[in-house]
């Protein structure tokens, strides 16, 4: 949805990997930002020619300066325009549009203790998260994987702030998670969290599976954007409208730029907040979400249209 | 603590969790039975690493211990009653650690205190597996007096502190394991309608 939406400067643009560029952003027109937890993001409107692309971005700055927010963005190396915006255009003084932050990654505040798993930019949310902890004086260890020294950001400076709580492992020198050995002999109240990539999360979730922890304890966020697919048309039931959908673009997009408002908040599939009902389709669903059960998806009668689509010619929403 | 106050708590029976390293299951009574229905559900390795707390003074006792005796659990502790059972269950969650899940079988009173003990021992209550079995008797909290009132089987109950007529509502409080009871009579004391015997 296009209200709260918030116009802020970027302020400050940094390399701090190789890859990876830090924004600084401060709102225009206003003393403060809205505050938010750690592990919370917002939604950058990037302004791409005709169109323009909402992508999320974790909170990395912390939770009790609300005076600006950082993001830092990977370029992608398969962009369809968003992360490499924001490398090859974006530059200081300009200003951007974003959203209020949402958190869907949130840290389980009855928890005795904290492990955290992260993986290249999966480091994100883990900034603001370390903040909150060490603010709160909970316990915590972060183990923080990273192809090589030159693409991982903040290691150093994370090294520095929390010492012996910040674990660093580099791919290029062999260096792994001893994820068995973290996970066994907890005590009770622990949470695990992993960010990183999708293989990585699995990986963490079967780990904590097989050493027989709940699935209470167990968090985690997905950055991956859908693949892409071919191009479809949404029919819409209550307005009669018709709108076409590319096939690097999401059925959410396309509203959008037909000029309808349409809920979300996370548009990643993992909120819920999108879900939309089928009336028919004429073809396949491809459902790309992580909030849908398996059972709900094979029924075919809804769709989280951030990231879901259709592989034939029609499908008719109840929009 | 608006968060702790919950309607009606679900039970939806003992499911065996294969992946857990070690098994607390802690019963009284009858809920003995919902133990041996869930050995049908599982395997004797499962028994291998399970440790069963059972409380002979539940509802309707038979010598439940002999057949859960037979299940082969790795420990098996028979006690007496509510308190020496709890008191055992926070020393044994006192050094249990991620890889351990808990069962929780008997009548509501009984599945909320073993909550009690989990919540304490910073178990998620969601991950506790849980089966009632036996009375349908509650534990009430006066909201006037706190006063708990332990056995109730009436809607509306005597507050066994205060004195007042309770009307037990379907309010449930995870974190006092008790329903919540609330004056009935309060504008013509007396006028409470005669107890109905339905928590049976
Ligand atoms: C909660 C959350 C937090 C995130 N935090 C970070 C972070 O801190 N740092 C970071 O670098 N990245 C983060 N990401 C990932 C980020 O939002 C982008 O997905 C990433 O930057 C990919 O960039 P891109 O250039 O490929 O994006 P784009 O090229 O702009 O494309 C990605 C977006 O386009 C849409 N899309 C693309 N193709 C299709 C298609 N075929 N069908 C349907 N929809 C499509 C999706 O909406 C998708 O989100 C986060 C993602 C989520 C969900
Ligand atoms: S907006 Fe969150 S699932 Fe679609």
């Amino acid at each position: 949805m296009t209200t709260n939406q918030i116009r802020v400067r970027v302020a400050e643009v940094e390399t701090v990997a190789a890859q990876i560029r830090r924004l600084k952003l401060v709102p225009i027109g206003m003393s403060g930002l809205p505050d938010f937890s750690g592990g919370a993001h917002t939604i950058l409107s990037i302004p791409d020619g005709e169109r323009t692309l909402r992508n999320p971005y974790s909170l990395m700055s912390s939770p009790y300066d609300t005076s600006s927010y950082e993001v830092s963005v990977l370029k992608a190396a398969e962009s369809r325009g968003g992360s490499a915006f924001i490398h090859d255009k974006i530059r200081e003084g300009l200003p951007i549009t974003i959203s209020a932050p949402v958190n869907l990654f949130p840290v389980d505040r009855r928890a005795r203790r904290h492990i955290l798993i992260a993986g290249g930019i999966g480091i994100t949310p883990f900034m603001s998260i370390m903040r909150q902890l060490e603010h709160d004086d909970v316990p915590f260890e972060l183990h923080y994987g990273m192809r090589s020294q030159e693409r991982g950001a903040y290691w150093r400076q994370l090294r520095e702030t929390y010492g012996h709580r910040v674990h660093i492992y580099f791919e290029d020198q062999g260096q792994t998670i001893p994820l068995k050995t973290l996970l066994d002999g907890q005590p009770l109240g622990t949470h695990v969290y992993v960010c990183g990539p999708s293989t990585m999360i699995d990986w963490v979730l079967n780990g904590a599976r097989d050493a027989g922890w709940p699935a209470e304890n167990v968090h985690y966020e997905r950055f991956s954007a859908p693949p892409p697919g071919t191009s479809f048309t949404v029919e819409l039931a209550r307005s009669g409208k018709t709108v076409p959908v590319g096939p690097h673009q999401s059925m959410l997009e396309a509203l959008e730029a037909a000029g309808i408002d349409a809920p979300y908040l996370c548009r990643g599939g993992a909120c819920g907040q999108c879900e939309t009902r089928i009336v028919s389709c004429a073809g396949a669903i491809q459902h790309n979400d992580h909030y849908l059960s398996d059972a709900e998806k094979a029924a075919g009668d809804k769709i989280m249209i951030c990231v879901s689509r259709v592989d034939g010619s029609t499908v008719t929403l109840d929009l | 603590m608006a968060a702790a106050m919950l309607s009606r708590p679900v039970y939806p029976g003992l499911v065996p969790d294969m992946h857990a390293k070690h098994n607390l299951i802690v019963t009284e009574g009858e809920g003995a039975e919902a133990v041996l229905d869930l050995a049908t559900k599982t395997s004797a390795e499962f028994f291998a690493r399970t440790t069963i707390l059972y409380c002979t003074a539940g509802s309707a006792a038979k010598d439940h211990e002999t057949a859960l005796a037979k299940l082969n659990p790795k420990h098996l502790w028979v006690l007496p009653s509510l308190p020496t059972v709890m008191f055992r269950l926070k020393g044994v969650l006192a050094t249990a650690d991620m890889g351990t899940r808990l069962y929780a079988a008997g009548t509501e009173p009984f599945i909320g205190s073993v909550i009690q003990e989990a919540l304490a021992a910073g178990i998620d209550f969601k991950s506790v597996v849980t089966e009632h079995r036996g009375s349908a008797k509650r534990r009430v909290q006066c909201v006037h007096c706190k006063g708990m009132t332990e056995n109730v089987t009436t809607n509306p109950v005597a507050c066994s502190h205060c004195g007042i007529n309770l009307f037990v509502r379907d309010h449930y409080s995870r974190r006092l394991g008790a329903f919540q009871g609330v004056i009935i009579d309060a504008e013509e004391p007396g006028s409470a309608p005669p107890p109905e015997e339905i928590y049976r």
